[in-house]
């Protein structure tokens, strides 16, 4: 099956084609949302980060703000920076593996807020303009790299959305895609199944690797996981443990062999089904899963949420029909036809599948259509 | 489907309540396999689980096939299981 994306210079394809004000450290963000505001067509985030970070943290952090600017969905972006800190602009823009339409622009270098604002409008303004030249072509579904969450997840989500974004998965490996399994703490509990369709013994031994270094945070804290994993909403929605949560998250994977652990924010090499290890936290994920090269994601939700993300869409499910019902300005998809009996699981993920080729080919989701970006990128916790 | 809780594996001591069910109501669990004529015993709100047998203290509660946490009270057939009586196995920093 084929998409309409935009095939890039380094053979990735994007399903949208943003220009992107990034700014690289937490003194730019203002002025970040300054140029964006005034130059129509351009996407920014915000983050407290770019200063401080040691060791470990820095790499991934760079790596994480590398792989968002250099992602096929963004055709141009415009990294700013204050001038005099840890991770500048030409630190980004050295660490980008792709070769994209990239300028920098440094508040200090400019004189401060008013000069960096004006200078800045005018090169994203350039960028603007420079990919409205891009447009859309045919590419097969194997370009796509569809990572999946979950987020205010209730027991349903593990009976109809859960298994339904499991089946639209197996399509898309079927057709040499790739999906990205994510939330290493929604795998604790579900290790030994999950390790069952490893593709070797490296993959296997990885899952019981990364799940352990996450229980383990919680075992030096000296506490129950269960205070935070499941979360208060997921309880009222009827998970009682981590391990009923983690069996029903895994089942968004589908059921095709796991080719590869990769880490935060880290580029997969192996099509097929991935498992990234990254905390559960709805935006620190997703964030991570586009800066490892996704360029659509597939969220399901019980209790709802609106979240988005800046430069790629996110088709939110919904477990059961009274969510959909309530919050249907957020959701995307209702799963609820499960329960109902009007759908099988496997005809859901015909539909699902089917959903992530028009969405990937340009048709836009709930949360882009009211402009949610939710953006975090994971702290290890090393700055000082 | 005609039916009041989701049994999702053979093996399972507990099923998902597909609407809110009531005390004294006698409900239809079906999936992977059937219980039927289950008295309620507790309110079970949509999405919550109930005990489709007698489960003992201490007791392994099973869904999906597998191990979801351990019962820290009896459990008779028709409660509810929730927070007030399994605790998980996982994660359990607390207990070292």
């Amino acid at each position: 099956m084929k998409f309409l994306g935009y095939v890039r210079p380094d053979g990735r394809v994007g399903t949208r084609n943003h220009v992107l004000i990034f700014p690289t450290v937490i003194c730019a963000t203002a002025v970040a949302q300054m140029i964006q505001r005034e130059v129509p067509g351009t996407v920014t985030v915000d983050h407290p980060h770019g200063c401080g970070h040691m060791g470990e943290e820095k790499d991934l952090i760079v790596r994480a703000m590398a792989g968002v600017c250099s992602h096929p969905n963004v055709g141009g972006v415009l990294l700013v920076g204050l001038g005099c800190e840890l991770i500048t602009p030409e630190v980004v823009s050295g660490a980008m593996l792709a070769n994209r339409r990239c300028e920098l622009l440094s508040i200090q270098a400019e004189g401060g807020t008013r000069g960096a604002v004006q200078k800045g409008k005018d090169l994203a303004a350039r960028l603007v303009a420079e990919i409205a030249q891009d447009e859309r072509e045919p590419t097969d579904i194997s370009a796509l790299i569809v990572g999946t969450n979950c987020g205010g997840s209730d027991t349903l989500s593990g009976l109809t959305a859960n298994p339904a974004v499991g089946a639209a998965a197996d399509r898309i490996v079927a057709g040499g895609g790739t999906v990205i399994l994510s939330e290493t703490p929604e795998l604790i509990g579900a290790e030994h199944v999950l390790s069952r369709r490893a593709a070797s013994a490296e993959v296997r031994r990885r899952i019981y690797e990364i799940t352990a270094a996450t229980e383990e945070l919680a075992m030096k804290a000296g506490v129950d996981i269960r205070n935070s994993e499941p979360s208060p909403g997921n309880k009222a929605g009827g998970l009682t443990t981590l391990e009923e949560k983690s069996l029903g998250a895994i089942l968004k994977g589908g059921t095709s062999p796991i080719r590869q652990v990769i880490s935060y924010a880290e580029r997969p090499i192996e099509s097929g089904l991935v498992i990234m290890d990254s905390p559960a936290h709805d935006a620190v994920c997703n964030t991570g899963m586009i800066a490892g090269g996704a360029q659509i994601i597939v969220f399901t939700t019980g209790r709802g949420t609106p979240l988005g993300a800046p430069t790629a869409p996110v088709v939110k499910v919904s477990s059961n029909s009274g969510l959909y019902r309530r919050m249907v300005d957020n959701l995307d998809v209702n799963a609820g036809s499960v329960l109902e009996g009007t759908e099988t699981v496997d005809e859901l993920g015909e539909r699902l599948f089917r959903e992530i080729v028009s969405v990937a080919s340009g048709r836009l989701t709930k949360a882009e259509l009211l402009g949610h970006n939710e953006f975090a990128i994971h702290s290890l916790g090393l700055n000082v | 489907m005609g039916t009041d809780a989701i049994i999702c594996h053979p093996d399972d001591t507990v099923a998902t309540a597909v609407r809110d069910l009531a005390p004294g109501e006698r409900v239809r669990a079906t999936g992977c396999g059937e219980v039927v004529g289950i008295e309620l015993r507790d309110s079970v709100l949509l999405g919550h689980k109930l005990a489709l047998r007698d489960i003992c203290e201490g007791e392994e509660i099973i869904k999906y096939g597998e191990k979801i946490g351990r019962a820290t009270s009896a459990i008779r057939q028709g409660e509810h299981v929730h927070l007030h009586n399994v605790d998980g196995l996982r994660g359990r920093g607390d207990l070292r």
